[in-house]
């Protein structure tokens, strides 16, 4: 970032920009990849779920064929969208999370202060932190091959747009939460509050109907929840399908979040306050 | 203009041509057709009461049905769908197959303890043999010279010669056996016995038993793993076997006798069918009312297509 500054006055608006994103993802990308165990961490969560949890309810559960499905299907396969949305979710609250710690070790200062505009600034970090995101989707839908719960061999091509909306917007969640975190410690509370009940309340482990099925009121829930149209637009990707609604919720819980981001970290209200 | 017409009439002839799976539904006393180029169900035919056993003549100008619940055999046109005429089944009839000489049908009429042969021309009952208690699995070796009948209660496979129309051998059987099929050139016999969740392979030559092909699936209680209706590849190099409420079919290698893979597909599947070239199969899923299309290379499940309630049998229909 500062390197960008010290370039002179001779280079365009655009290289810029172009520096700038790529100083600023490419540090996202180079924090991850020095943080071994986080790439671990971030791959056995999703994986205990798939081989583990899963494996108690594969004849127990009795899915319904519901689209984008044709016939019928394992709850290991059922649930493979639901944990790279799982990752997703993960990614952005880790990518905000270390956005709180950028503030208080008074890094972050110097990120804000680059002559740029600041939702360009967020916006790179944004895209470098789903990048990650993407990156470990891939790596655990190969492992998740390897134990023989593959998908279609185009799905693997055509999940890719899909994870990168999911992963913009949650990650885009996790910058508007960090917004609003002044410190550390009070992030656990994020775990508790934003990331379970995301993931929980969603069609991310069971479909919709079966969750009517237990109460009404829950599938409402369910049905509102942002992360549920994330999940669904990677599962129907994943089948080479579109589901327009899942997307148009998606792109809109984006922006949705993108904007309250932006808001939060806008420098006039942070002199306010 | 001229290139259009062309056109229309080769559409025109593949949809007429395309292939059929007929399936019985116990429940609804019907039988529904299953075009294979769309993969719907494009006829729903009334039948007598309780529909199960199904099969063509060769020329596939008639198709049998036992409508067990009818006590009788019926005689459907395929094209219309009309019943021609019933044959005199004996009592209760459940399963049956078509002697490679095109004319007789060995029924097993499960409550009378019996295997009639019926003339399909007469229409008359040639024989009744005695056999097991509660007869179901038909089989007739590829000669047309052995016929077998499987007793679920005695768990007994009873050989028949044809041409005494006398039993000349009584082998036994894990429980309940349900279905048998005489393999590779008709050296082998394979009985599925749905209670003891085993196939036993005989030696034709010498009703003497070969193998035995036992089925674990992965999160399944053993009890619920019951082997039923089974089908052999081209070649007669892989069985794929309904596991029944096991939900599952199995490829076992019918040279090994070992289980190679297990392929989910509707709950309770029971019987099944290819189709022409045996590159898909088509299981009878009897709980969850529909029929599951499988790859046989790939071995997996592609489709699954809503029919009637319980269906139970399958039988493969070419129309060009």
């Amino acid at each position: 970032m500062v390197s960008s500054q010290d370039q002179g006055p001779s280079m365009t608006g655009f290289s810029h920009y172009r520096t700038a994103f790529w100083a600023i993802a490419t540090r996202e990308v180079l924090r991850f990849v020095h943080q071994r165990e986080r790439f671990i961490a971030a791959l056995v969560r999703p994986l205990v779920w798939l081989l583990v949890f899963a494996a108690g309810f594969r004849a127990a559960l009795g899915l319904s064929i519901t689209p984008p499905y044709q016939t019928y299907i394992t709850y290991e396969t059922y649930i493979v969208p639901g944990l790279c949305g799982m990752i997703l979710l993960f990614n952005g609250m880790q990518s905000s999370l270390s956005l709180v710690y950028d503030r208080e070790m008074g890094s972050m200062r110097l990120l804000l202060t680059a002559p740029l505009p600041r939702w360009f600034l967020l916006f790179s970090k944004l895209c470098g932190a789903t990048f990650i995101g993407i990156l470990q989707c891939y790596a655990f839908l190969g492992i998740a091959a390897v134990f023989g719960i593959t998908l279609p061999p185009l799905g693997y091509v055509a999940v890719f747009p899909a994870l990168l909306l999911a992963g913009l917007m949650l990650g885009a969640l996790g910058l508007a939460l960090s917004s609003f975190i002044k410190q550390l410690e009070n992030f656990a509370g994020v775990m508790n509050f934003v990331i379970f009940p995301m993931f929980f309340l969603s069609s991310a482990l069971y479909p919709l109907w079966k969750m009517a099925e237990s109460s009404e009121l829950l599938h409402d829930i369910c049905a509102a929840n942002p992360f549920t149209y994330a999940v669904e637009l990677i599962r129907f990707a994943l089948y080479q399908q579109m589901n327009l609604a899942a997307f148009a919720w998606t792109s809109l819980a984006m922006i949705c979040f993108l904007a309250l981001a932006m808001w939060g970290y806008d420098p006039s209200r942070s002199k306010s306050s | 203009m001229k290139k259009l017409s062309v056109l229309a009439a080769l559409l025109l002839s593949t949809t007429a041509t395309a292939d059929e799976i007929w399936v019985t539904n116990e429940k609804d006393d019907t039988i529904s057709v299953i075009d294979l180029e769309t993969l719907e169900v494009t006829r729903t035919l009334e039948t007598g009461e309780r529909p199960r056993g199904i099969t063509f003549s060769k020329d596939y100008s008639v198709v049998y049905i036992c409508a067990s619940d009818s006590d009788a055999v019926q005689v459907m046109d395929p094209n219309t769908g009309e019943i021609l005429h019933d044959l005199p089944s004996g009592e209760d009839p459940e399963q049956f197959v078509l002697h490679p000489d095109d004319r007789h049908l060995y029924i097993a009429n499960e409550d009378d303890a019996i295997t009639t042969v019926v003339d399909t021309q007469s229409r008359t009952v040639v024989a009744q043999i005695d056999v097991g208690i509660e007869p179901e699995g038909m089989a007739v070796s590829p000669d047309g010279k052995i016929a077998i009948t499987t007793s679920e209660t005695t768990n007994m496979a009873h050989w028949i010669d044809t041409e005494t129309q006398k039993l000349f051998a009584n082998t036994l059987v894990d429980s309940r056996p349900r279905h048998a099929e005489f393999v590779k050139d008709g050296s082998e016999l394979w009985v599925s016995s749905e209670i003891g969740g085993t196939i036993t392979v005989f030696d034709v030559a010498t009703q003497a038993e070969k193998a035995k092909i036992e089925f674990k699936v992965k999160g399944v209680h053993p009890d619920r793993v019951q082997p039923v209706g089974f089908e052999l590849t081209q070649g007669d190099t892989h069985a794929f076997v309904a596991l029944g409420p096991a939900n599952h079919l199995a490829v076992v290698n019918a040279d090994t006798y070992e289980v190679e893979d297990y392929i989910l597909v509707g709950r309770r599947v029971w019987h099944m069918d290819f189709n022409a070239d045996r590159s898909k199969l088509f299981t009878t899923n009897g709980v969850s009312g529909d029929v599951t299309m499988v790859d046989v290379a790939s071995r997996k499940a592609e489709k699954t297509i809503k029919v009637g309630r319980f269906p139970w049998g399958a039988a493969f229909r070419p129309t060009n």
